[in-house]
């Protein structure tokens, strides 16, 4: 809720890292212990990192986060509580049965490194060279992006941003 | 341990994800709550691949169960980084143009 209502988006920043961490706790109790780790290196390390990096980039203090004029907040609001409810009425009504004793949850070795990896490697090769296709054009896109415009009126902004594709 | 707790928390991190895209003015927030609202639907994937991992087969030590949701969840979190690279990128871009991260701002693809 920090992360909506922050007013600074550098406090935004840090209550998506707490966010993120306590998913992670989540992911490990659900014996995913590999995506728990990813979930913090990639998230809470590297993209947060990033998100930082552009928001001091920015120098925010001068124009702070303003929320929008209060119809619009208030109507924003409302159709997040809709939204809520309504997926709960769906949600709740469905997944009533599914009750699971936690010893049975916390067996088994499917979060391990070496399952996911085979399973990678095996039955879900051909989506994982895909997505390395889509690193490198995200990799792309960004260099294209961040790049310094070579117009004049640029040029005396000092250097231009680094790239953040170090993912 | 019920999933349905799973479930609720999920739908709650995308509503927070919903009510912020709605609400925030700051493209970098708005930005932050859709990688929230990512997080969750994860969060749901992992724990329903470990329901029906648990329904599909008997459970020993060596089990497998719910680690097809997790490669899954694993995709999808490459997706996002991403996006996250090609998104921050564009709101450099926004920045320099206009020197602001307003998204009530970005109107002039109405006119």
């Amino acid at each position: 809720m920090m992360v909506v209502l922050s007013k600074s988006p550098v406090g935004s920043v840090l209550a998506l890292v707490v966010t993120l961490v306590s998913v992670s706790a989540h992911y490990i109790f659900l014996n995913a212990q590999f995506l728990a780790i990813v979930n913090i290196i990639v998230y809470a390390g590297a993209v947060m990192v990033l998100f930082l990096f552009v928001v001091m980039l920015m120098n925010l203090r001068r124009h702070p986060g303003r929320y929008h004029l209060l119809l619009t907040r208030l109507t924003g609001f409302l159709l997040g509580l809709v939204f809520l409810v309504a997926l709960w009425m769906v949600g709740g009504r469905h997944v009533q049965g599914f009750h699971v004793d936690a010893a049975t949850l916390h067996t088994g070795n499917s979060g391990l490194v070496g399952t996911i990896g085979q399973l990678l490697f095996s039955k879900y090769a051909f989506p994982f060279e895909l997505t390395g296709v889509l690193f490198l054009s995200a990799i792309l896109a960004g260099i294209l992006l961040a790049r310094k415009p070579a117009s004049p009126k640029e040029k005396n902004r000092g250097p231009g941003p680094a790239n953040p594709t170090d993912e | 341990m019920n999933t349905q707790y799973y479930v609720f928390l999920s739908l709650l991190l995308f509503a927070i994800g919903v009510m912020g895209v709605l609400t925030r003015r700051n493209a970098i927030v708005v930005f932050m709550c859709i990688e929230l609202m990512l997080s969750a639907v994860n969060l749901l994937l992992v724990s329903f691949g470990k329901v029906r991992g648990i329904f599909e087969r008997v459970f020993d030590a060596h089990s497998r169960a719910g680690a097809d949701a997790q490669v899954f969840v694993l995709f999808v979190m490459v997706v996002a980084a991403a996006e996250v690279v090609v998104g921050l990128s564009v709101v450099v871009m926004v920045f320099r143009n206009t020197h602001s991260v307003d998204v009530d701002k970005l109107d002039r693809l109405k006119y």
